[in-house]
């Protein structure tokens, strides 16, 4: 564009008359903004459910308190599950930048049985407490942790859902501008749950277990 | 057994689920908005209009096309809402003393409940996301928002919210809690029924919408700006919808996990909110009004935005303090997050907390009263034309300050105590938000209905609605105001007191004369299209309009501009002007549009299918439709058609329309 002010005498430009490409398919789409943004409000979400765990995390109601109920041991091997899926997402990336689908494909089918892994340790830990009379309706405190980390298990399971909604879509087309797109959301989400998840262990596990 | 198979089949829906059937209210109701819905549908297939609303509307992904939906559904909203305002003014102006009034405690609070769920969430939201969603993506030089296909789901959700609360009227009965369902009562120890759960799921689907509708106007301002339209060059308007929508985006998650948290209470057994087993019933308050004050500048920061176009364009002026201005509401949108808990001062929380909150709150009308003085020094020495849209300004201008004013009052945490929950408070919150956000929203629709259409709205009825809102807002609640000083708390259906009495019938009278002022209002849009041949606009811009909207045709053609437009200077339409732009004729290409799409509509109705199944605990139709958002939300990613371009010829030819139009009106 030109700058008319350095020539008052030219008539000044009104409109384009080249259209710009809005459609870039990079790091600068909107889709990419747009879904930073939704990251955001449901990082909110999380921070609502973490400051409701944050009220009632005392609130045992003479039932079982954390320490008699988590098992740090599999917390730890479910926190190495789900931060090494996000190492094996990072491996994938770069393939998709230089459009090696194979490769792509690869690595998300292991984040994918990492994930799923986690969900499985998850789903197990759950099944174990509700046996053991340590279920969400016990008291507040148990409300408050079934419902943080089962959230953050929840997303997870959609996240995985849409990984292999990916697999699919990269086998009928391949790398393209949309797949590619797509791809750039589904690690931001997955990383996002890894950050979410290393406030659980902090908050809800570790500092549960010390206090 | 075939109770059981009953209950699996329909969950707690029975034939004793129809209140209609036994409460006369009801029935009347029922049998008019039946013969209503009936003629109107039979008015769209006499006419064979279905195919034409479905293609051309109900799929569409046009950004103006979805906000005229939103504000035809905020109006129609509007009248039920309203509705219900006039039976409580009713209620309250003859239950005295011996006379029980006609409507007993269950259904009164049904009512003050719904009244208050439907004009915030279904009348005001809509109304604002409609005006933003129609006139922010023209002012930014745009031709659509960043994601439409989002922008038709967003909206198709909020019908689905505002339906399923418009069937508690009929099947079942709707929450007795007050408009934001306050626990513990809202819990399943104190309402078992159905009411908490229509609530609870309405606003729940309908505030996905909202989210996401905000998301996508965030990234239409910061992605979707013509060249040359710096952040300081945007129009007020797009600066106030912008912050609004980032304030929007904010807050809504809060509410949405205090629903979901009140929700799995309900349905789950947890004990986040209730009285035993370690629930913390004011958490609930907290989360919801760390939406809840926000809420409210949500919505008044576009009518700011309102105001501030129409000051501007009805004296012919430049806006007084522009950056100033900006700087107020991104002040306004900082404060307004920091304030929430002057709702529950008498929580207990200590003089320590109330005095922050009540500072916090005093502070915010120090950039709201910036923006005031901005308007007056706008007008200051400007040839001020005197139309529709700009008494609505002032009539705002007048009635808002005082509304501020009581607001600083209840500010005061040792005068809230006195206050809280009183109907000073009410007058209160209806003074700023029918004095701020109502006579704002009228006023743009009056001022940019032109655009959308081509012709005025009628003049007569235009001041008939004007002259009966604002005469009728201030002969209803000027009394509400002094019996609520007077210590009368909100919510109660009945009176003992007779001295009060004749507060309430005027109060009442108000309340019928803001209903002339609504029938005006749907007067002038009738009568306007009755003489929209004498009331054409043909030169797109009827007001002397200073924005980039008023550079295109009214109506607009689907792609906005013909060329993407180049921005110099702040009031981008009025340079153009000024320094003899002239309108392209020749020289056209294709535009690359979005394509419409079902999705939207289709996605939406599962979603009210699965809200009304949970209602009901109809456990099999909630999964299946769960099922089918999943399937068809998949399914729809892997649909990549999605776009097309309008061909050079047809744009040279709607051009070349506006040419000749042009021509003969000059």
């Amino acid at each position: 564009m030109t700058d008319d002010a350095l020539d008052p005498q030219a008539a000044p430009v009104w409109h384009l008359t080249e259209e710009e490409e809005h459609h870039d398919h990079s790091g600068g789409s909107p889709t990419v903004l747009g879904f930073w943004i939704y990251l955001m409000s449901d990082a909110l979400i999380f921070a609502s459910l973490f400051a409701m765990f944050g009220v009632v995390s005392t609130a045992y109601a003479g039932g079982p308190v954390p320490h008699e109920i988590f098992d740090l041991k599999l917390v730890a091997i479910n926190t190495g599950l789900l931060l090494a899926s996000s190492i094996t997402f990072g491996e994938a990336m770069p393939h998709m930048e230089a459009g090696r689908v194979g490769p792509v494909r690869f690595w998300l089918a292991i984040t994918g049985l990492l994930g799923a892994g986690f969900i499985g340790i998850e789903l197990y830990e759950f099944a174990h407490l509700i046996g053991e009379n340590a279920g969400p309706d016990r008291s507040a405190f148990l409300s408050a942790f079934f419902t943080l980390v089962g959230t953050h298990g929840a997303h997870v399971t959609i996240g995985l859902i849409w990984l292999v909604t990916m697999l699919i879509q990269l086998g009928m087309h391949g790398l393209n501008p949309a797949t590619k797109r797509r791809l750039i959301c589904l690690s931001m989400f997955w990383h996002f749950l890894d950050i979410i998840w290393i406030g659980v262990f902090t908050f809800v596990y570790l500092y549960g277990v010390i206090r | 057994m075939t109770d059981n198979l009953m209950q699996t089949v329909f969950g707690r829906l029975s034939l004793e689920s129809l209140p209609f059937l036994h409460e006369p209210i009801l029935l009347g109701t029922f049998i008019v908005v039946s013969l209503l819905g009936l003629g109107l549908v039979g008015v769209v297939t006499k006419y064979k209009l279905w195919g034409y609303l479905w293609n051309e509307w109900f799929t569409s992904v046009d950004h103006k096309k979805i906000g005229i939906m939103y504000i035809i559904l905020a109006i129609i909203m509007l009248l039920r809402g309203f509705s219900d305002a006039l039976m409580m003014r009713a209620q309250q102006a003859i239950a005295f003393g011996d006379n029980a009034g006609y409507l007993p405690p269950h259904h009164y609070d049904q009512i003050f409940t719904a009244h208050g769920t439907i004009m915030i969430f279904f009348v005001a939201i809509p109304l604002v996301v409609g005006i933003v969603n129609f006139v922010m993506p023209m002012q930014i030089g745009a031709r659509d928002v960043a994601f439409p296909f989002l922008n038709n789901l967003s909206f198709w959700l909020t019908v689905a919210g505002a339906v399923l609360t418009m069937i508690s009227l009929f099947v079942g009965e709707f929450a007795r809690t007050g408009w934001l369902g306050y626990t513990p009562l809202a819990g399943l120890a104190y309402s078992p029924d159905t009411g908490v759960d229509y609530y609870l799921w309405s606003l729940q689907i309908a505030g996905v919408g909202t989210t996401l509708s905000a998301i996508n106007m965030v990234a239409t301002v910061i992605k979707m700006r013509a060249p040359g339209m710096t952040m300081m060059k945007m129009p007020v308007f797009t600066w106030t919808a912008f912050c609004s929508n980032i304030l929007a985006i904010a807050i809504f998650p809060a509410l949405t996990a205090a629903f979901f948290l009140l929700m799995l209470d309900r349905y789950a057994g947890t004990h986040f909110f209730t009285n035993e087993l370690g629930g913390a019933p004011m958490m609930y308050w907290n989360m919801v009004w760390i939406w809840g004050h926000p809420e409210v500048y949500v919505l008044v920061l576009p009518a700011f935005g309102i105001y501030s176009e129409i000051t501007s364009t009805f004296t012919g002026k430049k806006l007084f303090g522009y950056s100033s201005m900006v700087y107020a509401t991104v002040v306004i949108t900082i404060l307004s997050y920091l304030v929430w808990l002057h709702h529950f001062f008498t929580m207990g929380a200590g003089p320590t907390v109330n005095s922050f909150f009540g500072i916090a709150t005093m502070v915010i009308s120090i950039p709201t009263g910036a923006k005031i003085f901005n308007w007056l020094f706008t007008m200051y020495r400007g040839n001020i034309r005197f139309e529709l849209p700009m008494m609505w300004v002032l009539a705002f201008m007048i009635t808002f300050t005082v509304g501020g004013m009581t607001g600083v009052l209840l500010a005061i945490p040792p005068a809230d105590f006195v206050l809280h929950n009183s109907l000073f408070l009410v007058a209160h919150f209806h003074n700023t938000i029918i004095g701020g956000v109502v006579f704002g929203l009228f006023a743009a629709m009056v001022y940019w209905f032109p655009k959308a259409f081509g012709f005025k709205l009628d003049e007569f009825w235009g001041k008939v609605a004007f002259w009966g809102w604002v005469a009728g807002y201030w002969i209803a609640w000027t009394p509400i105001y002094i019996v609520g000083l007077m210590g009368t708390t909100r919510r109660v259906n009945h009176f003992d007191d007779p001295s009060f009495q004749p507060y309430f019938i005027i109060a009442a009278i108000g309340a019928v004369i803001i209903l002339i002022g609504i029938l005006g209002f749907v007067m002038s849009i009738l009568v306007g299209w009755l003489k929209r041949d004498q009331l054409k606009d043909v030169t797109g811009d009827p007001w002397e309009g200073r924005t980039l909207e008023w550079s295109t045709s009214s109506p607009p053609p689907a792609y906005n501009f013909a060329f993407t437009p180049v921005i110099h200077e702040l009031d981008a339409w009025y340079d153009m002007k000024e320094r003899g732009y002239e309108r392209p004729t020749t020289g056209f290409r294709p535009i690359h549009m979005p394509k419409n799409t079902g999705a939207g509509v289709i996605l939406s109705a599962l979603a009210l299918v699965m809200g009304f199944a949970m209602v009901w605990y109809i456990w099999w139709l909630a999964a299946v439709s769960f099922a089918g958002l999943f399937i068809v939300a998949i399914g729809h990613t892997f649909n990549f058609k999605r776009d097309y371009y309008i061909p050079a010829e047809e744009v040279a030819a709607t051009e070349d329309k506006r040419t000749q139009l042009l021509a003969q009106g000059a």
